[in-house]
């Protein structure tokens, strides 16, 4: 140690005392969110998908030089080559543009789908939460109802009823079917939010610490009710894909020619009977990538949003 | 006296996203047969990682034992493997921890619970152990003892599942008691309860008892000597009264200060320490309490002093120890 | 409790009896006759038609008439097989059915949490790596992807395991496994998380420090905590498991109930359709209900509070 003089013992500036309160640095949390999603590699392939499996959407049908609906007998069941890359179907229609073709109604539909569900759910439980405690049960017992009939036996039921035999399903009524019972998750979920928001302690600090409304809603609720309700739009686009997907292999998805990735794995079904597997690999495959990219994303998005979990 | 436990310079640290967290830094202590050490500090100075660290029950990682020893009975506690710790943990070195209501397993009886260590220890059969659970319950006092059992601890109090918690660590006669915050989640009654337990099992089990808090009304009750913590250092030890009647350090006396009396004017205010403890992942080069200190001088800014002893027990780390502060001392009239 | 299982049982009727009186509705929404597609039949046949199912009266009778006969068990007549009624259908296919979800289920039920409880416990670590890789292709991969895949590439070249049908158990592999991959993938995703805040409890802590092995302290503090969540979403997985099997079916051949469901979709058979709509329902409300009884057994915070203590 060096030697202790004197002037080492008179009293400490102010200012040499506060230069030592270093702080951790302070971390702002949407932008840490979006470190902690960029950490996860798994949620950026994802991200990278989905934008990639997006753009071919837009832009997959037009590159080929093929439409979706042009048959062309002197080519049937043709194997993929450099003409048709994904090959082409019983009815010599080219399959890479019908898969891409595919997925763009299967995006649209996950995605519309989301969108209501989030509007409607939000709407719903939004009412349910600050609604008086009567009401708030009724209504919770009403989607209690509604929830506990299976998702996918309305769906089919909607398609059903609001089909006419053999004419396909119209991507209105698919969407209606779609969302109709998929709503009450969010709903709940923003019905605990606002109640627990309500009460929350955290809220009530602030308030007693002199802190506006807006400031409150800004930084408590906002941030605190965002988080749950953007991975539950992640994870019900895929949900709603899926639906989608499982009625178009059921024989009730658009009408043909139009296709989404489940009939055309309808299709590629009956042309496997036959040898033909790459009939069905391209939209299987698709639709498998489309569902891992979600999930994995919504998967990341929850663990980002959960500071809980910070490293 | 002989001595059960022997912390020599003691360092532990947390791995983290922002680098090393200095937890505990080089902190040495010794805890004597049948005796009480309470370590005090407010939250965040280390005093529960030292706690958990002498049971080995740090997650690692991110935590891991920097250097020192934790001598218990002799053998160091920082070198055993997990296996050999499962036979120190429960019926030696037994824990009590700070949140009761979270502490017990919400869907195992709590019979099952108290017992559950000492049927691992003890081979007992199902029935011994029912009596054995009984009799613990009788021990700490909880009533209707052959019906509590069978129950699940949401069907219990606080305080009663404080009660439980002791009536587990005590139920194969450890020799050494860690009890961290055990009665901070309690009301003021229950809390004096559960003290006056405590200390009627350390008379009746001749134990030792590590009691770590932040309220020093409990430790002027209970303890027989005090180790003042703040950000990971010992900055003062010595017995209760020389605690209570002589503190040394700065933060010592501030702390004393802050204890809300009975006797207070009615417009007088809580006295509190104005400002945080530093972040230890930057630990200060010089003496942490620097920048809340109220006789800060330069040299404290960059050196830490070492202890200066003020009797055979007591010792402070503070520079104005020194003769050189001599005025410092005398402007301030720190003591 | 018994006030507990009176009100979700009340529930479950509501429930049922919504689902019966949507289903009934709509179907009967449906525009145009179910009969006007079979091509011209003399006036006579039509109008016997009509009254033998009951199309003459008002659509209010139609309901009571309809909810008289589901109360006695009868789920009517098939529009389209002139030789089975719905009854026969359901007690045909059902069992084939009721197979394939059990064994879809326990295999579910036996890898899903061991998975997820592996993950957690050696997080980021090669276990957890591989666990989720599985629990990933088992959401991202739909049934129906998984089933073709499993018959173009397993059962073409495993000789013993058949491309499709039903008889024996070798029958029930391949089909059990598509199907159960979802829901074991859902489970596993959830105990992994349920796991990992467990063993961050209090009383994991205290376990570890009554002296108990890690293993003891997983086993018996640790697994028995984080199963809870899994437990409470059985039903909806039940639920996923009987929409799955329509299309599961459909691939393998199988002559389920689900098969019945999606051939009465294809050519329009009302009554079927309504039937086999009503009888998965009665098959779901209990099953939740039977997954509400287990959680309350398993978890003793339930049982008080609903006992009104």
């Amino acid at each position: 140690m060096t030697e202790l003089t004197k002037e080492m013992f008179e009293r400490a500036s102010e200012e040499q005392r506060n230069a030592e309160k270093i702080r951790r640095p302070s971390i702002k949390y949407w932008p840490d969110v979006w470190r902690r999603l960029k950490q996860n590699k798994l949620a950026m392939v994802g991200l990278v998908l989905i934008i990639l499996i997006t753009v071919m959407a837009i832009a997959g049908p037009m590159i080929s030089g093929y439409t979706y609906y042009e048959q062309d007998y002197s080519n049937i069941n043709v194997k993929p080559n450099s003409d048709f890359w994904f090959g082409t179907d019983e009815l010599g229609r080219d399959l890479f543009t019908r898969t891409w073709y595919g997925a763009r109604y299967s995006l649209l539909i996950g995605i519309l789908a989301a969108a209501i569900d989030f509007t409607v759910g939000i709407l719903y439980g939004g009412i349910a939460g600050v609604s008086s405690r009567r009401v708030d049960s009724i209504m919770m017992r009403i989607a209690e109802v509604i929830y506990s009939i299976p998702y996918l036996l309305v769906v089919i039921l909607m398609s059903v009823v609001f089909s006419s035999q053999g004419s396909g399903t119209s991507l209105f009524v698919i969407i209606l079917a779609m969302t109709i019972t998929d709503w009450v998750p969010m709903a709940i979920l923003v019905r605990g939010q606002v109640l627990q928001l309500k009460e929350a302690e955290y809220s009530l600090a602030s308030e007693s610490l002199g802190a506006d409304q807006g400031w409150i809603l800004r930084k408590h609720i906002i941030p605190n009710t965002l988080g749950p309700i953007l991975v539950n739009v992640t994870l019900t686009i895929p949900r709603a894909i899926f639906a989608e997907a499982t009625l178009g292999f059921l024989g009730l998805g658009l009408q043909a020619p139009k296709s989404s990735l489940g009939s055309l794995a309808n299709d590629g079904l009956a042309g496997m009977a036959v040898g033909l597997t790459y009939q069905i690999i391209f939209p299987a495959l698709l639709i498998s990538l489309i569902m891992f990219s979600f999930n994995v994303l919504g998967d990341g998005l929850r663990d980002a949003l959960d500071p809980r979990l910070r490293k | 006296m002989e001595n059960i436990l022997d912390v020599k310079n003691l360092q532990v640290s947390f791995k983290t996203f922002f680098g090393e967290v200095e937890a505990v830094r080089d902190i040495s202590f010794t805890v004597g047969k049948k005796e009480t050490v309470a370590i005090v500090g407010e939250s965040g100075c280390g005093k529960s990682v030292t706690a958990s660290s002498i049971m080995q029950l740090l997650p690692m990682p991110p935590a891991f034992y920097k250097g020192g020893q934790i001598l218990f009975k002799g053998e160091d506690i920082v070198k055993k493997t997990e296996r050999e710790m499962q036979h120190i943990r429960g019926s030696k070195i037994s824990m009590v921890f700070q949140d009761p209501m979270t502490s017990l397993n919400p869907t195992m009886k709590i019979g099952r619970q108290i017992v559950e260590g000492l049927m691992k220890h003890q081979h007992l059969s199902k029935k011994e152990a029912n009596k054995k659970a009984i009799e613990m319950l009788k021990l700490v006092s909880v009533p209707q003892p052959e019906k509590r059992v069978n129950q699940y601890p949401h069907e219990f109090s606080g305080g009663m599942r404080q009660r439980v918690m002791i009536a587990l660590a005590m139920v194969s006669n450890p020799e050494l008691l860690i009890a961290d915050e055990p009665t901070t989640a309690l009301d003021v009654t229950v809390q004096a309860q559960i003290l006056d337990l405590m200390k009627e099992l350390q008379d009746k089990l001749n134990m030792s008892i590590i009691l770590i808090t932040h309220d020093l009304g409990v430790v002027a009750d209970m303890s027989d000597k005090v180790i003042v913590m703040y950000a990971g250092q010992i900055v003062e030890q010595g017995t209760v009264n020389d605690i209570f009647k002589n503190p040394m350090h700065p933060y010592t006396i501030k702390l004393l200060a802050s204890v809300p009396r009975l006797n207070m004017k009615r417009d007088e205010s809580l006295n509190y320490i104005e400002g945080t403890p530093p972040d230890l992942y930057i630990p200060p080069k010089g003496c942490a309490f620097f920048d809340r200190c109220d006789h800060a001088m330069k040299v404290c800014k960059d050196y830490m002093p070492d202890p200066e002893y003020h009797s055979k027990e007591h010792y402070s780390r503070c520079w104005l120890n020194h003769p050189l502060a001599k005025d410092v001392r005398r402007e301030g009239s720190v003591r | 409790m018994k006030k507990y299982l009176l009100k979700r049982f009340v529930m479950s009727i509501i429930t049922l009896w919504a689902i019966v009186t949507i289903t009934f509705f709509l179907m009967h929404a449906i525009p145009g006759n179910p009969f006007a597609k079979e091509g011209k039949m003399p006036p006579v046949v039509y109008e016997n038609l009509q009254k033998k199912y009951g199309l003459d009266k008002p659509l209010y009778q139609q309901y009571l008439i309809y909810l008289g006969n589901l109360v006695r068990g009868d789920f009517g007549e098939s529009m389209k097989s002139r030789v089975e009624t719905v009854n026969d259908m359901i007690e045909r296919g059902f069992p084939v059915s009721a197979r394939l979800g059990a064994q879809a289920l326990v295999f579910a039920l036996i890898f899903g949490p061991a998975l997820g409880a592996m993950a957690a416990l050696y997080q980021n670590k090669m276990p957890d790596y591989i666990s989720m890789i599985v629990a990933i292709i088992g959401i991202s991969v739909p049934s129906f992807v998984m089933g073709t895949f499993l018959i173009q590439f397993v059962a073409k070249n495993v000789s013993f395991l058949p491309i499709g049908g039903w008889g024996e158990f070798k029958h029930t592999i391949l089909p059990s496994f598509a199907l159960g991959l979802m829901p074991l993938a859902t489970m596993a995703r959830l105990m992994r998380s349920s796991m990992l805040e467990v063993l961050n409890q209090d009383y994991i802590k205290t376990a570890k420090s009554k002296g108990l092995t890690k293993f003891a302290v997983i086993m018996k503090h640790a697994v028995r905590n984080a199963i809870l969540p899994v437990v409470s979403v059985l039903g909806i997985t039940i639920s996923n498991l009987l929409v799955g099997s329509f299309v599961i079916e459909k691939i393998f051949g199988i002559p389920g109930l689900g098969m019945f469901f999606v051939k009465s979709i294809g050519n329009r058979d009302y009554t079927l359709i309504m039937g086999t709509t009503v009888f998965y329902a009665l098959i779901l409300v209990l099953m939740l209900l039977l997954v509400d009884i287990t959680y309350m057994l398993v978890d003793p915070r339930i049982r008080l509070t609903e006992e009104g203590h």
